[in-house]
């Protein structure tokens, strides 16, 4: 388990990296925190001729508020995400998914932007950028992309990047002081990818959803932000109700088969959190007594 | 702790003031691992040492139609591309086979390939080249063509007449089949009140060693010697194998057992690939290094446990079970495993199902089969696991049926612990077991009734949590009944040399081994306490054919047992020798002195007389001062082996408690209990450790472990991402207690405690999943028990 021979340049800068990545193209690779570029490559799953190491990169790294605007630099590692004060205030939901990425020292190293590049569709990271409307910042030798986060992720381990562009940093909205969430997701053990994953942010008001944003993750090639949630909002919340919201996910599901689970078996877990999640953001236990629909 | 053996009125040689025995001391070779300063095969470096990586089929089977390795050839690096025909020059094939297995049959299996591939995984070209880098880079560029052939797969169809046959020259693809008729099983059944019948599954799993096998063989074409550095448990096993396939006497090969990152059985056989190995020196005539790397250890690494077995038992409205049956399957990939075979497994759950229990009436058929998957031989527990959980299943089954708590059912049918000695329904001779006290201490240890009360009190909120108990029996100290007498040279006894030196420390040189079990240690704290010196002036010595006596090694749960008892027989002899010595200089009498703390003293008033350094001294350099005709003799050797019972038969009970969701089918795992009889306890931190770890591989097999094969015989998920290994996050607490009845026929008395966890802790968990089911009306018999395998047997999906 030896990687093939390869160049390794450590880039000075930003512009120093992109310059390398457009001379290079598709036979570079951009280094991050190497947690799932180099178990490949040690596999031999893919033999770039050039690593780009940005590591040194100190601009792409940090978490910074302005005017209800996060924004998160690239190379901010997921240890970083955990222990921030801002993320802990303004995220939590994205503190209590980064906790679910993979054991320490994993997160000691890999990024915000090498998981978000990686696009697996098991990956937590990707999912809450959907639940939490993030804009997504590529920059090329051209200038910068702002692409939505929804427009981003194209298929496994699929991007809309260019091999040209750098992913340099996410800008996450901060949701209103009044919202909850919900994160959960069904693993074999702790710090494996997920089964099914859910990341949801809501406006609960009087007992009802005012908003609710269901972002699911490994139910199909890319993570999904359902629009079966839109069946739970503006109305008082039943079994029925939510039956009928579980059945509407399951259409819009596309799950894929492995190791792990069935198709149908997703289907089914995808239903659980449903139920779970609703249950828990409006507090009403009653809803989970039946089990999922 | 309850011990079922009166203590002896006099001190024995093992209770004596400072002993060691009974303590939980540290390992001594603690600092020098924990410090990095160990000594794994990966770590040996060599003038002129080269890397082989082999080129391995893709396929699970195929006629090798064509190599070509000329592209590889001119690649950096390399210094040779080895096919199997030219290997063949220097090392013989072998044959998987002990005649005491009768009717076993295997077909010759080569170090490479020659011209078939059996399985995925297979090596079919050696390349050798200055680093393991340039091996893999050179290894690519090696050009085979295939030719596919059918793979025979699945074991239940193996033996269809329409189904291809893997070796011609066999007839058929049955390896062995034993059959085993005991009582009157017949009547037994039709005088049962009920018959349970059920078919247990148990996925093909592997033992995931942190370090990978490893092989340095340095050919010294000079001296006509082979050095063979393994990380290995029975180094005079693989002197004697190496020799016999390259043409040499085992004088001149030695083998090296450094340190090992871990063995489980996994590295007790003998591999195509290491045999490779050794056979590439020669040719060579340079050091060569091999060291799986993660993939191949799971292509290749011998895997265990897959078997399909029907079970049958038969009980009377009492409780009183009248009989057990079974018919097992097991697939054992294409070649039987050498030399040990791959029949062992099987034939182990013929012994040993019904084993606990008084019933006498029992019935087996197991039949092994040959498949186009990798090879499959013994592992940690070899068969405990599959006739533990179709035993203790089947009892629960019929608890279940007559409504009889399992506690109680187990109370009515365990053999009495005075019914000692006795033999099981398959002719296995018991000393001495425990099992009622061992169940007696396990209610006691996990509040039975409370927790009863507990479960059924969260019922009633939907949370459905079990309770499962499994009584076992474990086979440990094997005599030559395992392999000597089926023509293998694998050693059942074991041998140890003390010595003083000339600063009164000792030096001890035994042929058991080490992997992290605690050999050193025991072997140590026997030495230091049967002679009177403290630990730290005890240095051991293991794993080398050059320099410790000629043993087995360590597997079966034997090192404690049989290589303890050799170390403390030699230090007898050596504190006898000590003592005759000063009683000279002290023109006293051996009678009247002792050993304690380093020194010779009075038995009388424990007055010190000489150190033993002084001694040492005084033997060493100035022998002329001793009175003429005295000869001291400062090292004595000893052996041992059983031989009044083929096998110490060990007894223990586990529980589990846990928790299903029945919407997700995930399981939680709460707590385990163990209970177990491994005698005379040398070092309860290593004996409950042993045990912890040996549960824990019970309960991946239980949980999580499965190697996955599709239908054309490609192992879909050999890495460790994909095989789920089972860690410490998903891991109960796991509490442990004893029961010691010491074996009789050491003075040591200590049995084997390497594989009890094992044997046990996948019953006791899916007893626990179908207790925790049980309102649903459903039951599983396989395992793993995946969260999709509980959400179909409850109909969720
Ligand atoms: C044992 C293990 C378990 C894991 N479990 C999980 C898990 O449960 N959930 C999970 O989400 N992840 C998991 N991971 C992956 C981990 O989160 C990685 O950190 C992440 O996927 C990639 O981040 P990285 O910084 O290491 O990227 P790298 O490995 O360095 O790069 C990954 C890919 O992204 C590209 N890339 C990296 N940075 C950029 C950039 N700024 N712009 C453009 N392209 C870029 C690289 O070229 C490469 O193709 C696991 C990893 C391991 C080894």
């Amino acid at each position: 388990m030896k990687a093939s021979a390869f160049a390794y340049a450590r880039a000075t800068s930003v512009a120093n990296a992109l310059e390398l990545l457009s001379v290079h193209g598709e036979r570079a690779k951009v280094l991050s925190g190497g947690q799932s570029l180099l178990p490949a490559m040690n596999l031999r799953l893919i033999a770039p001729e050039l690593i780009v190491d940005i590591g040194q990169l100190a601009e792409l790294r940090g978490i910074v508020v302005k005017g209800g605007v996060l924004t998160i630099g690239a190379l901010t590692r997921h240890a970083d995400l955990l222990k921030s004060p801002e993320i802990a205030t303004h995220l939590p939901l994205l503190k209590d998914a980064v906790a679910h990425i993979a054991h320490p020292a994993i997160r000691n190293r890999g990024t915000i932007g090498g998981s978000l590049a990686q696009a697996d569709p098991a990956s937590e990271l990707p999912a809450c950028m959907l639940t939490l409307g993030a804009t997504i910042i590529a920059r090329g030798v051209g200038g910068e992309r702002r692409i939505a986060a929804s427009e981003f992720f194209a298929g496994i381990y699929e991007t809309a990047l260019t091999p040209q562009e750098l992913l340099v940093a996410v800008e996450l909205p901060v949701p209103p002081k009044n919202s909850t969430y919900f994160f959960h997701e069904f693993t074999r053990r702790h710090g494996d990818y997920a089964i099914v994953g859910l990341a949801a942010l809501a406006a609960v008001e009087d007992g009802r959803f005012d908003d609710l944003c269901l972002g699911y993750f490994a139910v199909r090639d890319r993570p999904l932000l359902a629009k079966s949630a839109g069946k739970l909002v503006d109305v008082a919340v039943t079994s029925a109700v939510l039956s009928e919201a579980c059945s509407a996910l399951a259409e819009e599901l596309d799950p894929l088969e492995d190791q792990q689970a069935t198709p149908a078996m997703r289907r089914h877990l995808a239903k659980v959190l449903l139920t779970r999640c609703v249950a828990s953001l409006l507090a009403r236990r009653d809803l989970c007594a039946g089990g999922p629909a | 702790m309850t011990s079922t053996q009166a203590s002896p009125d006099t001190l024995s040689a093992l209770d004596r003031p400072n002993s060691y025995i009974g303590k939980s001391v540290p390992r001594p070779n603690l600092d020098r691992l924990l410090q990095g300063r160990g000594l794994y095969v990966s770590d040996i470096e060599l003038p002129r040492i080269a890397h082989v990586v082999f080129v391995r089929s893709p396929h699970a089977h195929a006629k090798i139609k064509g190599i070509d390795a000329s592209a590889a050839k001119r690649m950096p690096g390399v210094i040779g591309v080895v096919s199997g025909e030219e290997l063949a020059t220097v090392i013989t094939p072998w044959v998987g086979v002990l005649s005491h297995l009768k009717g076993l049959k295997s077909a010759p299996q080569s170090a490479i390939a020659i011209d078939r591939v059996c399985w995925q995984g297979e090596a079919v070209a050696a390349v050798v080249a200055s680093s393991r880098a340039q091996a893999e880079d050179a290894a690519e560029l090696v050009s085979v063509e295939y030719e596919e052939l059918d793979a025979v797969t699945d074991m239940r169809s193996a033996l269809d007449p329409a189904i291809s046959v893997i070796h011609a020259s066999l007839g058929d693809n049955l390896a062995f089949e034993r059959n085993h008729e005991a009582g009157a099983v017949d009547q037994a059944f039709a005088e049962s009140d009920e018959v349970v019948e059920a078919e247990f599954v148990f996925g093909r799993h592997t033992g995931v060693t942190l370090e990978p096998r490893a092989v340095v063989a340095d050919w010294n074409a000079a001296e006509a010697r082979l050095t063979i550095y393994q990380g290995t448990q029975a180094p005079h096993m693989v002197q004697n194998i190496a020799a016999l396939h390259l043409g040499l006497k085992e004088s001149q090969v030695r083998v090296v057992c450094k340190d090992v990152g871990g063995s489980f059985g996994i590295k007790v056989h003998i591999y195509a690939d290491e045999m490779a190995t050794y056979a590439l020196s020669k040719l060579l005539r340079r050091p060569v290094k091999f060291v799986a790397d993660r993939v191949e250890s799971f292509n290749t690494d011998i895997h265990a446990r897959d078997h399909r077995c029907k079970g049958k038992i038969g009980v009377k409205r009492d409780g009183i079970i009248t009989a057990f049956e079974i018919d097992d399957l097991t697939g054992i990939g294409p070649y039987s495993m050498y030399p040990r075979t791959s029949a062992i497994e099987a034939n182990q759950v013929v012994n040993l199902v019904g084993g606990p229990y008084v019933t006498k009436n029992y019935r087996a058929r197991a039949r092994v089969v040959f498949q186009n998957k990798n090879v499959m031989c013994q592992y940690r527990a070899v068969g405990h696991p599959i006739a533990c959980s179709v035993t203790e299943g089947l009892v629960d089954l019929a608890a279940m049926k007559i409504g009889v708590d399992p506690v109680e059912i187990r109370r009515r049918n365990l053999i009495a612990d005075d019914a000692y000695p006795c033999a099981s329904p398959s002719g296995l001779r018991f000393e001495q077991l425990s099992h009622h006290a061992a169940l007696t201490k396990l209610v006691a240890m996990m509040e039975y009734d409370a927790l009863r009360a507990e479960q059924a009190s969260l019922r009633a909120k939907n949370i459905h949590r079990g309770i499962g108990i499994a009584s076992f029996i474990e086979v440990t100290n094997p005599s030559a009944a395992f392999y000597g007498v089926g023509g293998a040279k694998i050693s059942s006894q074991d041998g140890v040399a003390v010595r003083l030196d000339a600063q009164g420390s000792v030096i001890c040189q035994t042929s058991i081994t080490e992997q992290g079990q605690g050999s050193e240690s025991l072997t140590a704290q026997i030495v230091g306490s049967v002679l009177g010196v403290s630990m730290d002036r005890v240095r051991v010595i293991l794993g080398d054919t050059d320099n410790t006596p000629y043993g087995g090694g360590t597997w079966a749960s034997r090192g404690a047992g049989i290589g303890g008892e050799a170390a403390l027989q030699a230090t007898k002899v050596l504190r006898k020798n000590i003592l005759d010595v000063a009683a000279a200089i002290l023109q006293s009498i051996p009678g009247e002195l002792d050993i304690v703390n380093n020194a010779v003293v009075n038995v009388a008033d424990g007055a010190p007389r000489v150190e033993l350094s002084e001694l040492a001294r005084i033997v060493y350099f100035r022998p002329d001062t001793l009175p003429p005709g005295i000869q001291p003799e400062l090292m004595a050797t000893r052996h041992f082996v059983p031989r009044e019972y083929p096998f110490a038969f060990t007894n223990g009970v586990q529980a589990s408690w846990l928790e299903v969701d029945t919407d997700t089918g995930f399981v939680k795992l709460l707590k385990h209990w163990v209970v177990e009889d491994c005698g005379t306890i040398i070092n309860p931190q290593l004996v409950d450790e042993q045990i912890r770890g040996g549960v824990v591989q019970g309960l991946g097999a239980a949980l999580f472990e499965k190697c996955v094969y599709d239908e054309r015989g490609q192992l879909t998920n050999a890495n460790m991402a994909d095989y789920l290994v089972p860690m410490a996050g998903e891991m109960p607490d796991i509490d442990v207690g004893h029961v010691i009845s010491p074996t009789m026929e050491s003075e040591l008395g200590a049995k084997g405690a390497g594989e009890a966890g094992t044997a046990g802790a996948a019953a006791a968990v899916t007893n626990a999943v179908n207790d925790a089911l049980r309102p649903f009306g459903t039951i599983v018999t396989e395992i793993p028990l995946t969260p999709q395998v509980i959400l179909t047997a409850l109909g969720r999906i």
